[in-house]
Formats: structure tokens, sequence, C-alpha cells
């Protein structure tokens, strides 16, 4: 067989999973929709002792409004996202991103919770969580906190949960009127990991001026990279052309630090960030215009 | 420790005690002796392995056995009504080509089947998309369009 032993746990509350984890500690995993777990036990690359599998906790699957933010259970498979009205109304980018997850099979399966949580470099959802400043709901037996996006990420794979903790929901805010947003992303085939992708929000002032903008990249670092030095050139510029590619040469050149792998090299993903920065902050300004004049 | 687990595969229950570890496609496989489940990468890549989950397209080779006590399980056996009634996608893939060795065949025919029953009549860009999932190394998916094509028309042909 290709996995490694483990007993298997399926608690119906998250209260039972919380305990079950405590329990475990370091040797237990959480399995949410094993679409990137199940591969790293296909391979032996972890091999825990136990297993405490969601799939039957229903408290973790939803989708719904709460005070102008969206909120999303851990356990809501991509695909739901994928489709659903409500995200689609509140947080357009997610939305517009969703698709360019791995391949339809895979996000019948997936989870928001477990990509949010697997902090996979080249991963979309860490990035436009980061770039929508979501927050992250996280729970142990003892303790619940609220983290934000940006500080959750602390590395590569590499999350601020404690190991006897779990995501149990994400929140992100309602778009902002006056703002707009934008993703793009370059892959070898539709559905594989990207080589570079971005994320852009940005935000208009009455004179049309840039008065907020957050660019984020993926598959460039260690986890999602906030462009900030590319966001402060644009705040307070007009969204000209010229404007828009000095911040995304600037994102490209200053803001990341990317390496090679077999897929591409540093060289390459500079190019790719630089391009793909101009493209999204392009779109974002024009939807960010549009959404002003209406 | 082994758990007994009941599950429907293709319209047939069956209770077996399994080790937590027995992914489903082994599971399908060597327990049930359901050898149109093909394992190709078994990490998720390929999709040779896709079955149906309560009529959901997974890769069985990233389920574990257990995972599906309770719940209803569809593989490539369940599609044709036997060997002179092919299932109207089998018809297409048969007439248009849409195979060579058939490795990837089974798990592409399972994700068609839901696809087409969402999409009855999809564009050629939705069709590769919905292929950029399941790997062939034999016709270049030409010839997997073409017969997708003519599946989805006969399966409205059927229906009309
Ligand atoms: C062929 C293929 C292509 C893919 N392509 C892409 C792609 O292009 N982009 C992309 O982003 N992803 C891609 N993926 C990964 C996919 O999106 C996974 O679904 C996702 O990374 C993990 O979500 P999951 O629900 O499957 O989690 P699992 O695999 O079950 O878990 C992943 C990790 O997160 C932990 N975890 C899960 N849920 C929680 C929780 N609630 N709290 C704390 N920890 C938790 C688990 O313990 C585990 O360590 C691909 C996967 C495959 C097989
Ligand atoms: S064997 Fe399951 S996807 Fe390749
Ligand atoms: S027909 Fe041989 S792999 Fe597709």
């Amino acid at each position: 067989m290709k996995p490694a032993a483990f007993s298997y746990h399926a608690p119906r509350t998250v209260d039972e999973a919380l305990a079950l984890l405590r329990n475990y500690g370091d040797e237990g995993k959480l399995l949410a929709g094993g679409q990137s777990l199940v591969p790293t036990m296909n391979f032996r690359l972890a091999q825990p002792t136990a297993l405490i599998d969601l799939n039957g906790i229903d408290e973790l699957f939803f989708i719904r409004e709460d005070n102008d933010e969206l909120r999303c259970g851990a356990m809501t498979r991509q695909r739901e996202v994928e489709r659903n009205g409500v995200v689609k109304r509140i947080a357009p980018l997610l939305h517009e991103t969703m698709p360019h997850i791995a391949h339809a099979q895979i996000r019948n399966r997936g989870t928001i919770g477990g990509s949010l949580a697997h902090a996979d470099p080249a991963a979309e959802l860490p990035a436009v969580a980061v770039a929508l400043d979501a927050q992250m709901y996280v729970r142990s037996v003892t303790d619940a906190r609220w983290v934000a996006a940006r500080d959750f990420y602390v590395g590569l794979f590499a999350t601020a949960m404690l190991p006897e903790e779990m995501l149990v929901e994400v929140a992100f805010p309602q778009s902002r009127s006056g703002s707009g947003w934008a993703f793009e992303e370059v892959a070898r085939q539709h559905g594989n990991y990207a080589m570079c992708g971005a994320a852009a929000v940005v935000g208009l002032d009455g004179k049309g001026a840039v008065e907020n903008a957050r660019l984020v990249y993926f598959s460039v670092g260690e986890g999602p990279v906030v462009a900030d030095q590319a966001a402060a050139l644009l705040v307070g510029e007009q969204p000209n052309a010229e404007a828009i590619r000095a911040a995304a040469d600037t994102a490209a050149s200053q803001d990341i630090d990317p390496v090679g792998d077999i897929h591409a090299g540093p060289a390459y993903r500079r190019h790719l960030a630089g391009v793909l920065g101009e493209r999204v902050l392009t779109r974002a300004c024009e939807r960010a215009a549009g959404a002003e004049g209406q | 420790m082994d758990q007994t687990i009941s599950v429907t595969v293709n319209g047939r229950s069956f209770e077996r005690s399994v080790e937590p570890r027995l992914l489903l496609s082994d599971f399908l496989r060597h327990e049930l002796g359901l050898t149109g489940t093909h394992v190709g990468c078994e990490h998720g890549v390929c999709g040779a392995c896709t079955v149906l989950l309560d009529g959901v397209a997974v890769r069985s080779c990233l389920l574990f056995a257990v995972q599906t006590d309770g719940r209803d399980v569809a593989t490539v056996e369940g599609l044709a009504g036997g060997p002179q009634a092919l299932h109207p996608l089998q018809h297409g893939f048969w007439e248009k080509h849409g195979l060579q060795c058939g490795f990837c065949t089974p798990g592409i025919l399972m994700s068609l089947v839901p696809f087409l029953e969402e999409n009855p009549d999809p564009t050629e860009e939705e069709i590769r998309e919905l292929l950029s999932g399941n790997i062939c190394r034999c016709t270049g998916y030409q010839k997997i369009v073409e017969a997708v094509q003519l599946g989805a028309r006969l399966i409205q042909e059927k229906s009309a």
C-alpha cells in the first residue's frame, strides 16, 4: 500500500476534532479535501500516525453573508466557492480566481480551508486572501482567535497556526465601492500550478488618483509576496500607463526575489511578474474608475 | 486496525473490512475486482483513476476507502448496459477513435458524464478545459474532443 499506516478518526463536531488534534499533537494530521495531503502520504513524505477527517463535520461547510462580509467555513469545497453567487457579489476577485486552481475534478474535493492552511507558495488562495485582507478564524481546545491573512503566512508551507490549532472559518470583507480588482497567472497548462501569478486591489479617490493599492504575487517566494514598494509608488498618482508600468517594474525588480525550479528560472519569473503586475494593476484601475463613474 | 465499511458501487452494496490506509482506487481494483478504474500516477495528476462519489467526479487515488462508508460510488463498469449497449458517450469514443491504448479512457469518461449532464452542449474550449484534468499519452486529444462532441450529441438525441 502506498501510504504508511495510521489510525483514522471521523469526528462529527469541531470540538471533537480539536480534542483529537490536541491528543495527537504533531503526530496527527487534519484531512480536508486530501488533494495536497494524500499525494504527500502516497509518496510517504508525510507519515502521520493519526488522520482526523473533517469531511463529516457539517458545521464547517457553509458560505454566508454577515455584516457585509463573506464568511466561508473551512471545509467549503473549492468548486462550491467558484459557483456561489454570494461569493461573486461580495468578493469578485475570489470568484475570478477559483477556476485557475487545479482542475474541476480536484476542486470538487479540495477545500478553501485546506488550501489556505497548506500555504503552498504556488497556490492562488493565500495570495488572494492577503490581497483582500481576509481574516482567518483559528481555534484550539483552549483558544480562539482571528488572524489577518498577512500575518497568517510566515514562510514556506508555514502558517501562524500552532500544531493544536485548526482553521475553522475565513472572512472576506466586501469589495469596497470605488475599488477595482484583477487576477492573472501564467501556467504551462490550464490547471497546473502557476509559474507566477498576481492579484491586485486598487481604490481611487474622488479625483481619480490612487488612494490605496495592493499587489500580491504567488509562486515567486516562500508564500504570498506583497509588493509594498510598488504600491507606495502608485498611491497618490493618476493611474496612467506610465505610473502603472513604473510600479510593476519596481515590483518585479525590488519587491520579489524569486528562485528557479524546473518550471521557470528566476529571470523568467521576474519577467512574468512585471508583465502580470502591469496587467492586473491596469485592469484593477479600470474597474475602479468604472465603479466610480456609476 | 481494520474498519468495516458499507458502500454502494454501481448500484450494488458491498460490506468489507479495510485498513484505513487503503486507497479507494486499490479498494475498487483489488477488493472488488473492478479493474476498469486505472491507476497512473497515484498523486492526483493524471486523472486515470477518476470515479464518481455521490455523482461528483473525484480522484479515487486521493480518497481512502474508509471515507466512502455509506456513500455511492460509480465506476466505468457501470456505464454500459452490456457489450451491445454502450453508453452514448462510449459510442462517441468508439466511432471517433477517441482512444488508442485506452489507459486514460475510464477516467475521461467518468469526468465527462457529470460534465455533460450539467453542460449538454459544451464549446470546444470548455471540453478542452475539462480535459486538462486528464492526461492522455496517445491521442493528442484531437480525437477525444471529437468523440466528446459526438457523445454529447448522441446523449441529447437519446433523451429527446
Ligand atoms: C493535480 C493537482 C493540481 C493542483 N493544482 C493546484 C493549483 O493550481 N493551485 C492550488 O492552489 N492548488 C492546487 N492543487 C492543490 C489543491 O488546491 C488542494 O485542494 C489544496 O492545496 C489543499 O486543500 P485540501 O482541502 O485538499 O486539503 P488537504 O490536502 O486535506 O490538506 C492540506 C494540508 O492542510 C491541512 N489542513 C487542512 N484543513 C485544515 C484546517 N481546517 N485547519 C488546519 N489545517 C488544515 C492538512 O492537515 C494538510 O496538512 C492541486 C492538486 C492536485 C492534486
Ligand atoms: S492515478 Fe489518480 S490521478 Fe493519476
Ligand atoms: S489512449 Fe493511451 S493514454 Fe489515452
